[in-house]
């Protein structure tokens, strides 16, 4: 047994460390000690709480098996898992770190004298309704992470799902959740809280239908910063320094990204989560599209402008991670440098499904993180580039976002690609992007649009050098 | 009068908020990816309030009813924590600078 001063001293440096390891964050450098500094502030909280139990009897052998079967079980996803992946398996953790804060709620609920919060059917007041809150938001994060990944996964379809009345039925039941809290704490009846957690899952589920694939950014990352504010929900119930932290720390976080991201999108925070975004209405607009002339060619005609260059740039997107073109693009890269091009990478704040997928994936490929840039960093560069490279990338790029204000995208921050002597676009076919907006740049003078896959075009490109 | 602990919890939890704002600018958008999954791996830290929970048994009855939900979340907490530290760690191996 530890003292409880001792032990809340230990939680607060455990609290420290996790700090630290976003810290290191900060460049690829120092990235590695601090996940060292995540790993050792870890250790230390579930060590002390060991300690402070001091019951090592059957129960803690028990403890011990079911952390090494859910360890081993990580560790074997971790090391299993390709990095394409990434944003579906952010979003599966997520979903468990809810339910986990789910469950120590309920186990909280039903012995809470284990806790210090009281006896059951007489908890204290705050502790309940900080309990609650854990439950409540660690069940949206649940279901709303389980959406998320079978949207990621394309086991369910990425376009978002509206009905008439959906607002109204979300604001209704966040209404009733609140009443619910409210008779819980003044009747403790555990149907409330059962019923509190069952509507919870419910709201999860009802959050992320509308929301469409490529505002998957901005999901992940509010599901990331929901899934710190459950923690921080049971810290307070559990009156636990290191959980309160993290909490914090994991949800601001996550918030940041999702401001980051919406900022990407030039789109408010809440025209992202009421959805409906890139769905069948908007496509109605591409009939009165007459038939305006685009210049396509092949991988001999690109490489041929690529021989001719002297700087390339890259413009990496989701259709990359779709294609796995990482690894032919690397090598494409490799090529025209042996040749004596410049060549650098631009990535979109919004390019792919999650914040830094692309930056992943590139790194996976073995492309050095000193070559590729940021949107501010890079785009004055497109102006005195001779070939710009877009692969798997589409509004992003359009021209459209600068030019008209109908336009859907009006206002988002884009690659300026156009400015380029000779644009390479790669894609499947002329359709429209998620916004379902027609690209602007598919049509331009300075335009050669590569008609194939993305992995298959770069492959041909390094054949035909 | 003494203050009550929920203020002093409460106080931590306003200056952690602030903290992780201005760490959290400071991470360099690369990294962004793996932001998030080392953020999922130290949420995971919820485990201790799963191990409280798993522990509150007494030793004739090791699983009871509320001490069932702990060692479930022991199990999804480690899941978590193993495979977002890992994962993590694996990606920005990953993360290599230009060859001089």
């Amino acid at each position: 047994m530890i003292s409880i001063n001792l032990l809340a001293l230990f939680y607060l440096i455990s609290g420290v460390l996790f700090i630290l390891a976003l810290r290191g964050l900060s460049s690829p450098e120092t990235s590695r000690q601090g996940n060292f500094f995540g790993i050792l502030g870890m250790s230390i909280a579930v060590i002390v709480t060991f300690l402070s139990i001091g019951n090592f009897s059957t129960s803690f052998i028990y403890v011990i098996v079911f952390l090494l079967i859910g360890g081993s079980i990580g560790a074997f996803i971790a090391f299993k898992i390709p990095m394409t992946a990434m944003p579906e398996l952010v979003a599966g953790f997520h979903s468990l770190v809810g339910l986990a804060a789910v469950f120590v709620a309920i186990s909280a609920f039903l012995n809470p004298e284990a806790f210090n919060l009281g006896f059951t059917g007489n908890i204290k007041l705050a502790s309940l309704i900080e309990m609650s809150i854990g439950a409540a938001v660690g069940a949206i994060t649940f279901s709303g992470s389980i959406i998320a990944f079978l949207k990621l996964r394309g086991i369910m379809s990425g376009a978002p799902i509206t009905f008439p009345g959906q607002h109204i039925l979300n604001l209704l039941i966040l209404i009733s959740i609140i009443f619910l809290t409210y008779f819980l704490c003044s009747t403790q009846n555990s149907n409330l809280f059962w019923s509190l957690i069952v509507i919870s899952f419910l709201v999860g589920i009802l959050l992320i239908i509308p929301i469409g694939g490529a505002d998957m950014p901005v999901v992940i990352s509010m599901l990331n910063s929901y899934s710190g504010w459950a923690a921080a929900g049971i810290g307070f119930t559990l009156e636990n320094t290191a959980l309160i932290i993290t909490g914090a720390l994991v949800g601001s976080s996550g918030a940041i990204l999702s401001y980051i991201m919406c900022k990407g999108m030039n789109r408010s925070f809440f025209s992202v989560i009421l959805g409906g975004f890139g769905g069948a209405d908007q496509i109605s607009k591409s009939d009165n599209k007459e038939q305006k002339p685009v210049k396509s060619g092949n991988s001999d005609d690109a490489a041929f402008l690529m021989k001719n260059a002297s700087s390339v740039i890259i413009v990496p997107g989701y259709g990359m991670a779709v294609a796995q073109a990482q690894h032919a693009l690397r090598e494409m890269v490799d090529t025209l440098k042996k040749n004596g091009i410049k060549v650098s990478y631009a990535i979109h704040p919004v390019a792919g499904r999650m914040p830094g997928h692309m930056n992943v994936l590139l790194a996976e490929a073995n492309v050095p993180y000193d070559e590729v840039f940021e949107l501010e960093e890079i785009n004055n560069d497109f102006a005195n580039c001779d070939v710009a490279y877009v692969i798997g990338a589409n509004d992003v790029t359009n021209p459209v976002a600068k030019t008209d204000p109908q336009s859907p995208i009006y206002g988002m921050p884009i690659l300026d690609v156009e400015k380029a002597k000779s644009v390479l676009f790669v894609k499947r076919s002329l359709s429209p992007g998620y916004a379902g907006v027609d690209n602007d740049l598919f049509y331009r003078e300075n335009t050669l649009m590569l008609f194939a896959d993305a992995k298959k075009m770069t492959e041909d490109i390094i054949k035909s050098f | 009068m003494e203050i009550d602990p929920f203020v002093f919890r409460l106080s931590i939890f306003i200056l952690s908020i602030f903290v992780g704002y201005y760490v959290v600018w400071s991470v360099t958008p690369s990294l962004h990816t793996p932001l998030m999954s080392v953020t999922n791996a130290i949420s995971s830290v919820i485990i201790v309030g799963a191990i409280i929970a798993a522990l509150a048994g007494n030793n004739e009855n090791v699983f009871n009813e509320a001490s069932v939900f702990g060692f479930l979340a022991i199990i999804l907490a480690a899941v978590n924590i193993f495979g977002g530290f890992l994962v993590t760690q694996r990606m920005l191996a990953m993360y290599k600078k230009k060859k001089k």
